[in-house]
């Protein structure tokens, strides 16, 4: 959040300086993102559209082309029509997997087209030449801690995960690391896909399975809305509360009203596209160097700081 | 493991029987293993859930034994589902501004769904029949563009019904009468209907003749493009019908809403015992199908033995032993 603010920042700062933007020649970006799949990507692609706007009026220099893909293979498709079609400058890209668009946006970078690439970084190094993403390993931690500081006395837990990716795994690993030690047990541990549906249902066999649960790390806010409904179903009353995850404004809300169940939440802002987008374009109007890596941290929240992270009109 | 080698030793007796029989007893294996694993597998509350969630898949199943039965087929069901859904949060949500959290918004949202559902499925029966185009590319194609629909009415995010009008509306998922809830009770109605209406109606007679040999159930006097379309009119009502179901339980929609609903519910169809080619359906063995599906799932979620990976290959195996089952029987007619 803290290098959001900055990023921002150092964008107002170039826009009170109109005579430097104009002196630019034109460059037009593309920004290759995944389709709104899930609630996160829809956030995504909300702060994705803002941003290529709000940069377009501002910089009559730049252009942008943005192009949302529903699977890897399309995304490629869509990088090599940017490429071919629109000779474009820059690449603004959230791979959807790793792998299969490594080679391609490899061989973007050798054409001596300038690279971001954002959240899901790319199997090989020293591609891209900037990295902007969140802190998933420091997701988990944070949440973890989470659980050892409210849970004095150790407990026992069960833990819904995303869908199988490295994300996932890396948040898992570094949440079980900070709840080592501290007598907090997970009781059991399934994949609720970032989905309402499947996490309903998890929690739901989850609370047949086990008749004392003391609190349930969600991991994703979308599958907390899901856990929060089967508990409720069950009417059970040994769950302490529901940690979610990335900031969804419907829990955001709940979390400034003090909602017991849903005490506190850990983002994992989708804004960081806006935040890539606009470090690309500053590239092209100013002297500003922006290339090397730009983690943005994982922070929580609580109902001290709930409304800095209040975003009403997001769609996520 | 077990529901392979029970059905195996029943296979080397009589082959009619193990066809018919087949879903039953692996229902029964599943169930068996369940209660081993898991003390609370055949807890009240437990049992509960797997027929309520089993029911949204049920009822759109049901509707497809039709369809398949009359030679036809339908992908676009989960997005259908989601559209519904989501079209249904936007009216409920609109008309609650006007008539406030009642009775009658709650009346206009279930219109709104089985108008809705009715409208789709004619969309599909007529360009099947009228426009001659083949029911897979049809439905593909309209699959594509629910799809699209609904992630553009949530605008990329989660369409979420008014927390009021959800509270008053809930009891539609979790209410019910004396501990039976009304997903349960609507799935068991819709499944009775549709038995009768495949074994002693015209309606399903005329399907299956359809799906033999469209040909000779023409020169037999039977309306087959009506027929046909009806078909994917009812299925299309049903998934309205469904969907009424699955809002209120947490008043959502979003594009993941329903995704891949429309396999589960074919490989349910094929599972029970009804031809993928058509000819012959049995709505109770769909039935069968839909609670095995749901029970892997169920009892995957109560154990730790098999990773939660290995879900989706475990009722691959079932598939396609369902279908292997079918063929053994096929020849020896």
């Amino acid at each position: 959040m803290k290098h959001i603010t900055k990023a921002a920042l150092a964008a107002t700062m170039l826009t009170a300086l109109p005579a430097v933007a104009q002196e630019q020649e034109s460059a037009t970006i593309g920004v290759s993102i995944p389709a709104a799949t899930h609630g996160w990507a829809g956030g995504m692609n909300f702060h994705a559209q803002q941003a290529v706007e709000q940069l377009g009026e501002r910089y009559d220099n730049l252009d942008f082309v943005l192009s949302t893909a529903p699977d890897p293979g399309q995304q490629v498709n869509d990088i090599e029509d940017m490429v071919a079609a629109r000779g474009i400058d820059a690449l603004v890209v959230l791979p959807f997997e790793s792998e299969p668009l490594t080679g391609p946006v490899a061989s973007v970078a050798e054409q001596d087209i300038w690279v971001t690439v954002v959240d899901r970084g790319l199997s090989q190094e020293n591609i891209e030449d900037l990295y902007v993403a969140g802190d998933n390993p420091g997701f988990g931690r944070v949440a973890g801690e989470y659980f050892v500081e409210n849970m004095p006395d150790g407990g026992q837990i069960v833990v819904l995960r995303g869908i199988p990716t490295t994300i996932d795994n890396e948040r898992v690993e570094a949440f079980q690391q900070a709840i080592d030690g501290s007598g907090i047990e997970i009781i059991g541990m399934e994949h609720g896909n970032w989905n309402r549906d499947d996490a309903f249902t998890v929690m739901q066999d989850f609370l047949s399975r086990h008749g004392q649960i003391d609190a349930v790390w969600a991991s994703d806010d979308d599958m907390a809305v899901g856990a929060l409904a089967a508990i409720d179903q069950a009417g059970r009353d040994d769950i302490q509360f529901v940690l979610g995850g990335a900031g969804m404004k419907e829990m955001i809300q709940r979390v400034m009203e003090g909602d017991e169940m849903v005490p506190a939440d850990v983002t994992y802002p989708p804004a960081m596209i806006a935040t890539a987008i606009e470090m690309t374009a500053l590239n092209f109007v100013g002297s500003a160097p922006v290339s090397g890596e730009f983690i943005i941290g994982s922070e929580l929240i609580t109902q001290e700081n709930a409304e800095e992270y209040y975003y009403p009109d997001s769609p996520f | 493991m077990s529901a392979a080698d029970t059905t195996t030793q029943t296979g080397g007796g009589r082959r009619l029987d193990f066809h018919v029989l087949g879903p039953v007893l692996a229902l029964i294996a599943l169930i068996v293993l369940g209660t081993l694993i898991n003390t609370n597998f055949l807890s009240p509350g437990n049992i509960t859930n797997v027929l309520a969630r089993s029911a949204f898949i049920g009822i759109i199943a049901v509707g497809m034994t039709f369809v398949i039965t009359a030679g036809g087929l339908d992908l676009s069901v989960g997005s259908m589902a989601a559209f519904i859904a989501g079209l249904m949060i936007i009216v409920m949500n609109a008309t609650m501004s006007v008539m406030g959290v009642g009775l009658m918004t709650v009346i206009v949202g279930i219109l709104t769904a089985l108008v809705a559902g009715l409208a789709a499925g004619a969309i599909n029966g007529l360009l099947i029949t009228r426009g001659r185009i083949e029911a897979f590319i049809v439905t593909l194609g309209t699959m594509g563009i629910y799809r699209s629909l609904v992630t553009w009415l949530a605008d990329g995010g989660t369409l979420s019904l008014d927390f009021d009008l959800r509270t008053f509306y809930g009891p539609v998922y979790y209410g019910g009468i004396l501990g039976v809830t009304w997903p349960i009770i609507v799935f068991a109605l819709v499944a009775i209907v549709g038995e009768i209406a495949m074994r002693q109606t015209a309606f399903g007679r005329h399907c299956a003749a359809i799906g033999s040999n469209d040909q000779v159930a023409r020169y037999s006097a039977v309306h087959v493009d009506r027929v046909r379309t009806a078909t994917y009119v009812l299925l299309g009502l049903l998934v309205g019908v469904a969907t009424i179901m699955y809002v209120p339980r947490l008043g959502s929609a979003s594009s993941s809403t329903g995704l891949l609903w429309e396999l589960e519910a074919i490989a349910a169809v094929i599972i029970g015992g009804t031809v993928l080619k058509g000819g012959f359906g049995r709505v109770w063995g769909t039935v069968i199908g839909v609670l095995i599906l749901s029970l892997i799932g169920n009892i995957l979620n109560l154990t730790d033995v098999v990773s939660p990976y290995l879900n989706g290959a475990i009722q691959g195996v079932i598939i396609i032993l369902a279908v292997v089952m079918q063929r053994g029987t096929n020849v020896s007619r």
